[in-house]
C-alpha cells in the first residue's frame, strides 16, 4: 500500500530528529569570476576556482578506482569555443575506507578551461555558462554527486 | 547475561575508558521504521512489511560509495551467519544510474541479499539520508534500534544484530510505519 504523502511528511519529520546527526552534504564553492577580457580570433584561459570545506575531498577528473564518479566540468553555452581543460592533478590520499590511495582534491583548487575566441563573436560582454559536476567524501562518508552552475561573464573585444 | 558481565567487567579493568557504548537504543526510545515500496532487479515488490518479526538491517549505499564497499562483505556474511536466526540485510541503492551500475555490483561483490532501488523519496522518508553508507538495525517489532552513519565497525553492527535476535519481538504491528500513525 502506498504511503500517502501527509503521512510521509510526517513520518519524515519525525525522522529528521532521528537522524539529526546525519551530516549533510559538504558545498563545494566556486568562487566569483572577474570579467575575462578576450581577444576575436585568439585562444583564451578561464581558469575557474573552487573550494570544498575542510575534511572533505573529491574525486578527481582521473580517479583512480573505476567506481569512483569523476569531477567534470561542461560548458554548455557561451560565444567561446571549447579547446581543452586542464583539471587538477589532485593527489594521492588514503583514506579509512580506500585499500590504497585515492586521487582527489581537496581545499581550493582550479581547472583551466582553453577556448578559441570565434572571429565571428560579437563584441561587448557575454555570459559563458557552464557546470561543474563532483562527488565528494569526508573519511567515513560519502555524498550523492552534485552539480554546481559556473558562470563567467566575457568580454569580446 | 554471562557476556554483558563479561564486559562490565572488561571496562572496569581497563578504566579509565569511555564508557561502553549501547549497542541498541532502549526498547522506549525505539521508533517505527518508516514503511517503503521499493522494487528489486526482478520488478518484484519489496515492503518493509515483508520482513515482519525478523530483525532487519537496512543499508542505504551506493556503487561510488567506498565506505560502503567496505561494510558490504560485513553484511554478506552476517546474511549467512544470522540468517535462520530471522535476519534479513536489505540493501537500498541511491545510485542514479539504476540497474545498469547495480546489477555488476551486486554480482562482483557476490551479494547474498536482497537490494532494492531507493530515491530521493526514500532517503526523506528515514530523515533525508545524505551521508552513505547510512544504515538501520530494525528490531523485531519493526522498530529501529541503531542508526549508523558513514562507515561504522563491524563489532557495533554485530553487537547490536546479536542483541536484537536474543529478543523476541512483542508480536505488536509495529512493523513497518503505518499510514495514519
Amino acid at each position: 500500500m502506498p504511503v500517502p504523502a501527509k503521512t510521509a511528511l510526517a513520518l519524515s519529520l519525525a525522522f529528521s530528529a532521528l537522524t539529526a546527526s546525519a551530516q549533510m552534504a559538504p558545498v563545494l564553492t566556486v568562487t566569483p569570476q572577474p570579467t575575462v577580457k578576450v581577444a576575436k580570433g585568439a585562444t583564451a584561459k578561464i581558469t575557474v576556482t573552487a573550494s570544498l570545506p575542510k575534511g572533505y575531498h573529491a574525486n578527481t577528473n582521473k580517479p583512480s578506482e573505476q567506481y569512483l564518479i569523476p569531477m567534470t566540468l561542461k560548458w554548455t553555452s557561451g560565444p567561446l569555443q571549447l579547446e581543452g581543460i586542464d583539471y587538477p592533478k589532485g593527489a594521492l590520499e588514503k583514506y579509512e575506507f580506500s585499500e590504497k590511495p585515492i586521487s582527489v582534491v581537496t581545499g581550493e583548487f582550479s581547472i583551466v578551461t582553453t577556448f578559441q575566441v570565434p572571429a565571428s563573436a560579437a563584441r561587448g560582454p557575454a555570459a559563458q555558462v557552464g557546470a561543474l559536476r563532483y562527488q565528494a567524501c569526508d573519511n567515513k562518508a560519502c555524498y550523492p554527486p552534485k552539480t554546481v552552475p559556473v558562470n563567467v561573464t566575457v568580454q569580446v573585444e | 547475561m554471562a557476556l554483558i558481565v563479561s564486559v562490565g567487567l572488561g571496562t572496569v579493568a581497563c578504566a579509565p575508558q569511555e564508557p561502553a557504548r549501547k549497542a541498541v537504543k532502549d526498547d522506549k526510545d525505539r521508533k517505527p521504521a518508516p514503511e517503503f515500496e521499493l522494487k528489486d532487479a526482478s520488478g518484484k515488490v519489496v515492503r518493509l512489511a515483508d520482513y515482519k518479526g525478523k530483525v532487519v538491517l537496512l543499508d542505504f549505499w551506493a556503487t561510488w560509495c567506498g565506505p560502503c564497499a567496505i561494510e558490504i562483505p560485513w553484511f554478506v556474511e552476517f546474511q549467512r551467519k544470522y540468517k535462520d536466526q530471522g535476519f534479513e540485510v536489505l540493501g537500498i541503492s541511491m545510485d542514479d544510474d539504476g540497474w545498469k551500475a547495480v546489477t555488476p555490483f551486486v554480482a562482483a561483490k557476490k551479494i547474498n541479499y536482497r537490494v532494492v532501488q531507493g530515491s530521493d523519496s526514500t532517503a526523506d522518508l528515514y530523515g533525508g539520508v545524505e551521508a552513505l553508507p547510512t544504515t538501520f538495525v530494525i528490531d523485531r517489532d519493526g522498530r529501529i534500534a541503531s542508526v549508523h552513519i558513514g562507515l561504522s565497525s563491524k563489532k557495533d553492527f554485530e553487537d547490536a544484530i546479536e542483541n536484537l535476535l536474543s529478543h523476541a519481538g512483542s508480536g505488536k504491528d509495529g512493523a513497518g510505519a503505518k499510514p495514519g500513525l
